[in-house]
Parts: C-alpha cells; sequence; structure tokens
C-alpha cells in the first residue's frame, strides 16, 4: 500500500513554526466570501462599532465643559444636565457594545460552523488516495488548530482592527481639536513606539521562529521516547535518555528565554512610552495654562487621550499577527477543499428487482434480488463476476504496482492471493472496489466495466475485511448495522451469531448495547476483528474481500470462527488475502504475487505439486513479511 | 503547589526581581496622576513655573523609572518562567524515567507525552504572565485605592456601592462561564472524534458506502458545537458593556459628588481628575483580576495534571535490592505465582502459577491470545511485581536484585518493539554502549540480521527512521534480537519476537541461539508449534493458567490444548508430507 506508515500525530504543520500565508490577499477575500450571507447584520455591526468607539471618545471630551463650565463656576443644575447627557453617552456606547458583539458571535460561529461543514463534506468527497498521501495528525489539524485560528479571526480580529482604528483616529481628532500643539509631542512619541514595535517586534518574530524550532526537536523526542518507554526500561536506558533530553530542553529554554524576553518587553515599553508622553505633556499643558492659552478642563480631558491614544497601536500590532496565523490557517484549509473530489461518472446503478423466470422488473421492495441498472434502462442481475484483463497499474505513475494482471473470479468462487508485502494484493482489491482506478487495462464486475457503474453502487455490492479493525464510537449494535443502517436487530444478531461473535457480545456488561469508545479499545484484537466480520455478514454483498481478516485472530480462535467464515463465504465471489497459507488451502484459485506480477496459479495441489515459490512458503523455506 | 516549589530553585531570585519589577511599575504609574493633580492645583493656581518644571522633571524620572521596572520585569518573568518550565519539563520526564510499565500504563503514553509538552508549556505561560498580571492587580488595586483615599475619604465611599456591584458581576461570570465552557470542550471533543474516525477508517466509510451518513453526523455534532458556543460566547460579550456602564456609572456619581467638593471648596479640581484616575485604575486592576482568575483556573488544571505525574509512586521500589548483586545463573522459580494488573482488579490475569527452570533451558511457551503469556514472562525482568508469590532468578527473589542489575541479566525482546531513529550501530548499541564492531556484527550474525545490514548501502550506519518504518517487520525483529543479545545476558526472553521472520530464519536462529548461548536460559513464546517443538520444556497456558507443561511428546500425549493448536498448524504440511 502506499499509504506511509506514520503513525498519526497532532500537531500538524503549525507545530513547526510560524507559517506565512501564500497569497494572504487571495485567502481573505475567499474567507469574506463566508461572511458575504450576513451582510445586513454586517452593516448593523460596523455601524454599532463606530457609535460605541465614537462615543467612548467622546466622554473624555466631556470632561472639558464640566470641569470648565459647570463645576467650576457652580453651577449645579446645568452640571446635572451635563452629567445626564454623559450617562446617556456611556449607555449608548455600552448598548452598541453590546450589540455588536453579540451579532458578531452570531456569524462568527455560523459562518465557521459553515466552513467546518464543508471542509467534511468536501473530506468525504475526496478519493482514498489523499487519505494515502497526507497524514491523519496533518488532516486533523486543519479541522483543530486551522479552525481554531479562523474562528478567533472572524470572531474578534475584524471587529477589534476596526474598532481600535476607529479609537484611535477619533482620539487623535480630538486631540487636535483640545490642542494641536501638544498633539505635536504625542505624534513624535508615537513615531517613536512604531519604531519600537518594528525593531523590537522584528527581533522577536526571528527569535520565535528559533523558539519554535527547538521546541519541535524536543516535543519529537519527547513522543519518541515516550513511545518507546518499555525499551528503554528493559534496556536501563534511563540515564542515556535524560542526558539528550536534557540538551534540548535546555537549547529550548535558552531559546524561549529570549523571544519571551523581546515578546515580553513590547508591552511594557509601549505603555511607559506613553506614559512619559504624559509627563511631557503634563509639564508644557501646565506651562501653557499658566500663559493663559489653555485651561484647566481641556488639560484634564487632553490627558485622558493621551493615556488611550496607544492602545489602538497596540492593540493592532497584536492583531496582525493572529491575522496572518489566520490567513495561514485559512489557506491550509483552503487547500484541503480544493482538492479534487472522487471521480465519479459511472451510470450504473444497483436497483432492487423481482425475478419471475428470466425476466427482471425493478421494485422499491426489499426481494433479495438486485440488478444493475444501465444508463438505457437494461437490467443485468447481480451475481459477482469480476475479472481482470491486462490490469496495470501504478500509484505515482512511475513505480508500477501491477503488471498486466489478468484473472476471472466466477460467481461464488474462491480465489486467494499470497505474497510479501509490497507485493500488490491489497492493490487488486483497491483497484475492484475503485479506491483507485487502473490506468491499462480494464476491470469488469458482471460484464461491466467497473468504471461505468456509479461508486456507491459498486460499493454497496462489495463486502470488506480490512486486517485493521476499525470500529466507530457508539453501540456494538451500531457498529453491526454500518454496512446496513435499516438492518433489524434480528438481522443484526443473526450476524453475530454467523461471525461467532454472539457469545462474547452477550457476556459484554450491556450486551449490543454496550457502547464503544476509542474504537473499541476495550475489546481484544481478535474480537475487534469478530465484530468487523459480523459488519461485513450484514449488508449480504455478493463479493466479499478479506484482506489479512484473520490474521491477528490466534490459531485456535481462527478455527472456532472458521464455520462462521466458511458460511458468510458461501455462495458469494470471495477475494482473500492471507498471511497464513491455511487460510487459502480451499480457495478455487491461488494466485502468487511477487513484485506486481503473477508468477503462479493454481489450486492448493497443483502449486504444491508445481514445487515453485508457493511451495517454498508452504514448507517455511521463503520468509512472508 | 508544594511540589513545584523546590523547582523554581536557581530561578527564585528572577521570580523576586520580576515582582518587584512589577510592584514597581504599578506604583511608579499611579504616583503619576498625583503629580499631574499638584501641577493643576498649585503650579497652575499660582503661576508657578519652576514648580511646574520641578514637577515635570520628577514625573519624567518617574516614568522612565516604570519604564525601566516595566521592560525589567519582563526579562526576568522571561528568564524566570523558562527556565522554571524546563526544570518542570525535566523533574517531570526524569520521573517518567522511573517509573514502571504499569505506571506508564496508568497514564497512557497520549496522555504522557501531553503532560510533557502542553501541559509545561501553558505552566510556564502562566508564570510569565502571573508574575506580571497576578502581581500587578493587586498592586493597582490597593494603591489606587490609597492614593484615592488620600485625595477624598468621602469621595472614596463611592467604592463602597460600586466594588460590590463589580464583585457580584465578575462572580456571576466566572461561575456560569465555568460549565459553559466544559460543555463547550465536550462540544468540540464530539467534533473532533468524528473527523478522526473518518481519517482513519476512511476504507470502511467508503466501502460501506457510509458517506451521507457521517456527513449527517457531523453536521449534527457541528450544529451542537455552533449552539454551545453561540451560548458560551454571546453570555462572555455581555462582560464588557456591562464594566462600561459601573464605570461610567462611577465618574458621573463621581463628577455629580465631587463637583459639589470643588464648587464648596473642600477639593482641588487637580485633585478631581486625579481621582478620576484612581477610580478608572480601580476598576481596571479589578478587572484584570478577573482575567486572572479565569487563566488560573485553566493553569491550574494542567498544574494538576503535571503534579499527578511528580506525585506518583512508582509501582515499583527497590527498597529490597542490595547494590552489588548480580545475576549468577540462569534459574528461574515462579513459586505459586498469581498476578493481576490492578490490585482492585475482580479477575486475575495469573493464577498460581508454579514453574521452575534450569540455567542454560530453552523453554517455549504456547497459548492462544488473552491467554496471558507476555504477562508470565514480564515478571521475570520485573516489569511487573507479582501480586502473590514471587519470582526467583539465579536462586534469588528477583527483588533482591537492583532493576539495572536484573535487567542486565534478563534481556527481554518484547512483543511491541521499538528502533530509534539513529544509525543501525546506534540502535544495537543500546543493548551495550561499549559494544565493538565485532561484537555488533557476531550478535547480528546469530540473530540473522547481518546478511541484511551488510546489503544494505551504509551497512552499519545506515540511518533508522523513527520507530524503524524503514525496515521490514521481519528486519525489525531481527534487529531487536540482535540488540538484546549484545547485553549477553543471564535469561533471554522472546516475546513473540520472530512472527514476521519466514520458518527458516526462525530455525536457523533458534539453532544460534542454542549454539553459541549454552549457558543462557531462553524462554520463547511462539505462536507457532514448530518454533517451540524442540524445546526442552514447553509451557501451554490457557486464561492464566498452566495447563500444560514437559517436552512436545508428553504434551501431545496428555494436554488436548497442545494437540489441537499443534493439528491446526500442521493440517496441510501433513496432507501433503
Amino acid at each position: 500500500m502506499a499509504k506511509p506508515n506514520t503513525p498519526p500525530r497532532g500537531g500538524g504543520p503549525n507545530k513547526h513554526g510560524f507559517q506565512r500565508p501564500r497569497n494572504t490577499k487571495k485567502t481573505f477575500l475567499r474567507l469574506m466570501g463566508y461572511l458575504a450571507r450576513y451582510k445586513a447584520l454586517l452593516c448593523l455591526v460596523a455601524l454599532c462599532l463606530i457609535v460605541s468607539s465614537v462615543a467612548s471618545v467622546f466622554v473624555g471630551y466631556l470632561l472639558k465643559p464640566i470641569m470648565n463650565d459647570y463645576v467650576i463656576p457652580g453651577d449645579f443644575p446645568g452640571l446635572l444636565r451635563m452629567l445626564v447627557l454623559q450617562g446617556g453617552v456611556f449607555l449608548l456606547s455600552a448598548l452598541c457594545n453590546y450589540v455588536y458583539a453579540r451579532l458578531m458571535v452570531h456569524i462568527a460561529q455560523r459562518s465557521v460552523a459553515g466552513i467546518r461543514e464543508e471542509l467534511f463534506n468536501k473530506m468525504q468527497e475526496m478519493p482514498v488516495s489523499y487519505f494515502d498521501t497526507h497524514l491523519s495528525g496533518d488532516m486533523m489539524s486543519r479541522f483543530t488548530n486551522d479552525m481554531d485560528t479562523v474562528s478567533e479571526m472572524i470572531g474578534n480580529s475584524f471587529a477589534s482592527l476596526l474598532s481600535n482604528a476607529i479609537t484611535f483616529v477619533a482620539t487623535f481628532i480630538m486631540m487636535v481639536v483640545l490642542n494641536p500643539l501638544l498633539t505635536l509631542i504625542t505624534v513624535a512619541f508615537l513615531l517613536l513606539m512604531l519604531l519600537v514595535v518594528k525593531t523590537v517586534g522584528g527581533k522577536s518574530r526571528t527569535n520565535f521562529q528559533r523558539q519554535q524550532q527547538t521546541l519541535g526537536a524536543l516535543n519529537g523526542y519527547i513522543e519518541e521516547m515516550i513511545e518507546g518507554q518499555k525499551v528503554i526500561k528493559v534496556f536501563s536506558h534511563e540515564e542515556k535518555a535524560m542526558e539528550a533530553f536534557t540538551a534540548l530542553n535546555e537549547e529550548y529554554r535558552s531559546a524561549a528565554t529570549l523571544a519571551q524576553s523581546y515578546a515580553g518587553a513590547m508591552m511594557p515599553a509601549m505603555a511607559n512610552l506613553s506614559r512619559i508622553n504624559y509627563a511631557v505633556t503634563c509639564c508644557i499643558g501646565g506651562l501653557l495654562a499658566i500663559g493663559g492659552v489653555f485651561d484647566i478642563g481641556s488639560l484634564g480631558a487632553y490627558l485622558l487621550y493621551v493615556k488611550q491614544v496607544s492602545q489602538p497601536i497596540a492593540g493592532i500590532s497584536q492583531q496582525v499577527n493572529v491575522l496572518l496565523a489566520a490567513a495561514a490557517g485559512a489557506e491550509r484549509i483552503f487547500d484541503m477543499m480544493d482538492a479534487p473530489p472522487e471521480a465519479d461518472e459511472g451510470k450504473t446503478v444497483l436497483v432492487r428487482v423481482e425475478k419471475e423466470g428470466d425476466t427482471l422488473t425493478e421494485t422499491t421492495r426489499r426481494t433479495g434480488h438486485w440488478a444493475w441498472k444501465r444508463r438505457d434502462g437494461s437490467l443485468t442481475e447481480l451475481r459477482g463476476d469480476v475479472r481482470f484483463q491486462d490490469v496495470t497499474f501504478s500509484y505515482d505513475g512511475e513505480k508500477t504496482v501491477l503488471h498486466n494482471i489478468s484473472l476471472f473470479a466466477k460467481p461464488g468462487q474462491k480465489i486467494a492471493f499470497v505474497g510479501s508485502t509490497g507485493a500488490g494484493k491489497t492493490t487488486i482489491t483497491n483497484l475492484i472496489n475503485r479506491f483507485y482506478d487502473v490506468q491499462e487495462g480494464t476491470i469488469t464486475y458482471d460484464g461491466i466495466d467497473v468504471r461505468d457503474i456509479a461508486k456507491d453502487s459498486l460499493r454497496r455490492s462489495l463486502g470488506m475485511v480490512l486486517q485493521e479493525t476499525q470500529l466507530f464510537s457508539g453501540t456494538v449494535a451500531d457498529n453491526i448495522r454500518y454496512g446496513k443502517p435499516d438492518a433489524t436487530d434480528e438481522e443484526v444478531r443473526a450476524a453475530a451469531r454467523l461471525a461467532n461473535a454472539d457469545t462474547f457480545i452477550r457476556h459484554l456488561p450491556r450486551g449490543y448495547d454496550t457502547v464503544l469508545t476509542g474504537g473499541g479499545s476495550s475489546l481484544s484484537q481478535g474480537e475487534r476483528q469478530l465484530l468487523s466480520i459480523a459488519r461485513a455478514a450484514v449488508s449480504d454483498p455478493p463479493v466479499l474481500i478479506l484482506d489479512e481478516a484473520t490474521s491477528s485472530i490466534d490459531t485456535r480462535t481462527e478455527k472456532l470462527i472458521e464455520k462462521g467464515m466458511d458460511s458468510l463465504m458461501e455462495g458469494r465471489t470471495v477475494f482473500v488475502i492471507a498471511h497464513r497459507l491455511s487460510t487459502v488451502r480451499n480457495a478455487q484459485a491461488i494466485l502468487v504475487l511477487e513484485k506486481g506480477e503473477i508468477i503462479e496459479r493454481g489450486d492448493h495441489e497443483a502449486l504444491l505439486a508445481e514445487q515453485g515459490r508457493y511451495y517454498q512458503l508452504y514448507t517455511g523455506n521463503a520468509e512472508l513479511s | 503547589m508544594r511540589l513545584f516549589w523546590p523547582l523554581t530553585k536557581g530561578y527564585r531570585l528572577w521570580i523576586v526581581l520580576a515582582v518587584v519589577c512589577s510592584v514597581g511599575e504599578a506604583v511608579l504609574e499611579l504616583l503619576l496622576p498625583q503629580a499631574m493633580s499638584d501641577i493643576v492645583d498649585f503650579g497652575i493656581a499660582t503661576g508657578d513655573r519652576g514648580y511646574i518644571l520641578m514637577t515635570g522633571v520628577k514625573m519624567l524620572v518617574l516614568a522612565l523609572l516604570a519604564l525601566l521596572c516595566g521592560v525589567g520585569g519582563a526579562l526576568c518573568a522571561a528568564r524566570a518562567s523558562m527556565g522554571f518550565g524546563a526544570r518542570v519539563r525535566a523533574a517531570e520526564y526524569a520521573q517518567v524515567q522511573r517509573f514502571a510499565f504499569s505506571d506508564i500504563e496508568h497514564f497512557s503514553t497520549a496522555s504522557l507525552i501531553t503532560r510533557l509538552t502542553n501541559d509545561v508549556a501553558s505552566l510556564q505561560g502562566t508564570l510569565f504572565m502571573g508574575t506580571r498580571i497576578c502581581v500587578r492587580a493587586p498592586v493597582m488595586l490597593v494603591t489606587a485605592l490609597v492614593m484615592a483615599l488620600r485625595i477624598s475619604r468621602e469621595l472614596s465611599s463611592v467604592f463602597l456601592v460600586v466594588l460590590p456591584l463589580l464583585a457580584v458581576a465578575v462572580g456571576v461570570v466566572i461561575a456560569v462561564v465555568g460549565p459553559f465552557f466544559t460543555r463547550l470542550q465536550q462540544a468540540t471533543d464530539a467534533v473532533n472524534l468524528v473527523v478522526q474516525e473518518n481519517v482513519n477508517a476512511v476504507r470502511v466509510v467508503k466501502s460501506f458506502v457510509r458517506e451521507e451518513e457521517e456527513k449527517e453526523k457531523f453536521r449534527r455534532r457541528s450544529d451542537a458545537l455552533r449552539t454551545t458556543a453561540e451560548q458560551a460566547f454571546g453570555f462572555v460579550v455581555s462582560f464588557s458593556p456591562v464594566i462600561t456602564l459601573l464605570m461610567g456609572g462611577t465618574i458621573t456619581a463621581l463628577m455629580w459628588i465631587g463637583g459639589h467638593y470643588v464648587a464648596e471648596g473642600t477639593m482641588l479640581s487637580g485633585d478631581l481628575m486625579a481621582f478620576f484616575t484612581y477610580a478608572t485604575e480601580i476598576l481596571a486592576s479589578l478587572m484584570m483580576f478577573a482575567m486572572v482568575l479565569m487563566m488560573l483556573t485553566r493553569s491550574i488544571a494542567c498544574g494538576k495534571r503535571v503534579a499527578e505525574v511528580l506525585r506518583h509512586n512508582s509501582a515499583m521500589n527497590e527498597k529490597d535490592a542490595q547494590e552489588e548483586l548480580t545475576v549468577e545463573n540462569g534459574d528461574i522459580d515462579f513459586h505459586h505465582v498469581s498476578f493481576k494488573y490492578h490490585a482492585d482488579a475482580a479477575e486475575w490475569n495469573l493464577h498460581d502459577i508454579d514453574v521452575h527452570i534450569k540455567s542454560g533451558m530453552t523453554v517455549g511457551i504456547l497459548g492462544g491470545t488473552g491467554s496471558a503469556k507476555s504477562t508470565l514472562v514480564s515478571l521475570i525482568p520485573r516489569l511487573y511485581d507479582a501480586t502473590e508469590g514471587s519470582v526467583c532468578v539465579g536462586g534469588r527473589d528477583v527483588k533482591q536484585y537492583t532493576l539495572e542489575a536484573l535487567r542486565q541479566g534478563c534481556a527481554m525482546v518484547l512483543q511491541k518493539n521499538t528502533l530509534f531513529s539513529g544509525t543501525v550501530a546506534e540502535n544495537l548499541r543500546w543493548g551495550r554502549d561499549d559494544a565493538t564492531d565485532e561484537e555488533l556484527r557476531e550478535a547480528c550474525e546469530i540473530a540473522c540480521a547481518a546478511g541484511f545490514i551488510e546489503a544494505m548501502p551504509e551497512g552499519y550506519d545506515t540511518h533508522i527512521e523513527q520507530g524503524g518504518t524503514n525496515v521490514s517487520g521481519g528486519q525489525k525483529q531481527r534487529l531487536c534480537i540482535a540488540r538484546a543479545l549484545l547485553r549477553k545476558p543471564k535469561v533471554l526472553i522472546l516475546d513473540d519476537s520472530t512472527s514476521a521472520v519466514d520458518t527458516a530464519t526462525d530455525a536457523a536462529i533458534r539453532a544460534g541461539l542454542r549454539k553459541t548461548l549454552p549457558e543462557t536460559t531462553k524462554i520463547i513464546i511462539a505462536q507457532r508449534v514448530i518454533s517451540v517443538m524442540d524445546a526442552d520444556l514447553i509451557l501451554v497456558l490457557d486464561d492464566g493458567r498452566i495447563v500444560g507443561q514437559g517436552r512436545h511428546e508428553e504434551l501431545m500425549e496428555k494436554c488436548e490444548i497442545y494437540r489441537e493448536v499443534y493439528e491446526s498448524q500442521q493440517e496441510g504440511v501433513e496432507d501433503n508430507g
């Protein structure tokens, strides 16, 4: 199989440092597309946001008339009026703040759910090859890490950027209104702050990258060692493992200290520069006030603004980082969405039929008979006849995995594949159910080219039991019913009995209603395998593919389920891949594969008589691995 | 907390400095409005330019000092927290190194990895933020309150109304948000589970044509997540407007009351302006407090998880061990041993095992899956301790040896084995650090690994990928055997270690072991009868009991299960003789 044999790991690309998006603008535009449907609401958000920000800035300005015109002269009725006005502005600001924030939550959660569902639906449509060539941890992280950053951006960053920008502009305007001269001082300090953001921020980014690299190395080491911890114990290798760990840990510590120093110093530097600005303004403002060009109320209001004006800058510089991270995340999500879906041009579908003599009529009743319905409406009975005609196949277009394979399986026949890993056994089964498509030659099913059959129909007519049992969280019955959601309880039980799984299931705490978690990790490997056999039995397909289905069951247990397996296979066309040669002995045809070619074929006796490769394997003189 | 305190050693000075700097910054910062009010009330009122300049310079100095404190505090905090993080990680890692098998299983590998990576990262992040914000919030609160009281006791009474209100608001938020976020996490997990299952089981989903059902399942869970998130965040966003209102109410009340004082002449206008500043700082610091609390609850959970590891007493101790003792021969005795993995489990995994093995014997162990073959042999190098009875190696109870000495004497090739990233030679030298190239080759010769290693382009220097993914299953098993052989053990245990090796090579390895290690006791767990047929002693296990022991011929006669297994594997061969 082409799948790289790598265990799934969390993290994905995010783990190894900060990635910059390739095309930020395009990604943003596309993200905007998901928000477009909330246009009206977004306008309301923007409106509330502007009102709220401007109101909160304006409140500060009120200090001037309150002090100058009412408090100092002692005009209390006037003061009351002003205070009512001020309270009103506060109320307005709070109200608008709540409205836009609540709306944003609504919009963000809905759009994110939309993206999430679209991604999942697209993923369901992707061909198996996509899953084989991408790490599962990587795919997972699109749904977790990347989705989180995007959600953070839609939910927070947009509103926060806008509100910061408005606050900044409004504050600045008010400052100019109050005193243009003092504003010059503030401008000088703002420029100084920008300089700090640029230099310290740049340093911070380079060091941050180094921190992430060393962290990646450290965490990678921890993962490898903890996974191999038992071997470490057996070899008393604890001290050695500690040494290497200590070195990596120290490297990360020093890199992280530097990176965090820069990152951590930024905020206090900005805040205190703003305080120096405050001190200078205070002094010069006081001098101006003595000169009579400035009044106390204005000075008070102006000083409030000095404290506020630098906050939006810090906020914006923070949000820009979030935006970039989110754009990189969104890009990865879109990359996955844009992967081409599984092509399905097949038009022949599987339908239920009524059979009277040789005539078939389509029906919706459950008759137990099925037929292929071609595009022209003609019906061919489903029988389970599979033929390969000169099939050549390669996963990557370079290395040919199957060369000129021709074979046939008549309805009810059992065909076995034998050969080492990489010989192409699983590839053959991957082609029958069209997980992959042949490049040369044809595969026919009941005389129809499989490429003309709709994939759903094709796969419904094939049952699979794989070596790696995959169970889903849910009850035992749900898992057995997986292949046929409308199966009755009785059908489920019958299938379990057939697979010899009924006994152990009834011994589970809640029998068929026992909930399996973690892929059924509470069951033994053999029990899981029995369930997957029952699962295949319920769906009752005419063709069955058993890919190393019994290899994780010991020989004695295998003996016990042999009867179940036999009755499962009866009357069906079966393709068997087995490690243990005893399981393939009674096949009508055994095909020995080597490097993608059939080197021997025949039944058990004939192959032994041939004294070739099969004979060597059977007598234990060659390795199957 | 008590657990973590010793780990701050060497960084305590930095922590103290960071705290001092934070306190300094907060206090200095709050002295500024007072100076401002002086300028207004004395400087401007009296028109004293010199006074204004002097106060201005004073403010500038204060602000510069605050800048120093702020930046310095950040630097100290970075040094302290990253250092502390490294300490915690090292302590935890060292603790894991002391863990017995049962401890590793107790926590599970995946959980240990999370506790060593994410949880520690969260802790060091908390210390970094904590030394600044946790200190800053209360200091700001107290200082601002003191300054406000100094300006006007009467006016400060406004806080008596506002602060309880604010406390209630914060309390409500924390109380309500907690459960909300637990539910949010559950909904997120449910969504991720579906994704994970579908990513891993794509072949099953596709072959049973379940795409539509899976989409529907995902849509339902995604919907539930969306609803929960909307509720949770919808509640959280009400916090900020409520605070704005409280703040606005406070300022308005202060202006009304303060305005009267100023008009009456009992308060100066500059003082009133400074008072506003202090009022906002008090409210802001309380909000900061709320944020800190939320952050702390999250990191306390992480801290607890790390502490669990640090506090966990290893199930294995060496209190009866004698330092100088080494394993002298390969005698193995099980004296009525019973075993279960958990003390409170109802089922025994091994029942009353009484087996005596002489040094140099070859012992085969057979039995179905779940018959506790691996459990039995793992008691020999003390991967687990017997629950009842005792296990002796070389005539002494295994507990009398240090674990290192015992495992030096008893090498075990695990069923689920691991190779590490590094060269072939490096992996082999896990067996013995100082093994010469010649010794490596000898061991590989016996394990039938020399052939394929030498055929690789770089021979013994070939790089092995993490987990040994670039060698085949059979090759990996043979490398693992060679690695164990390098220990030159008195007891060699092979736990189904040749399952992917062909029968001919398997036989060659066994013959090699017999020839080159006559003194060593060889214990072989196998699926195939043929692998153990010629052993000096064969043990047949069923459901944790020994149901047969003896040589092949005896067992064929006496032991039904053995015969069944033998026949199920021999059928074909016999038919075709």
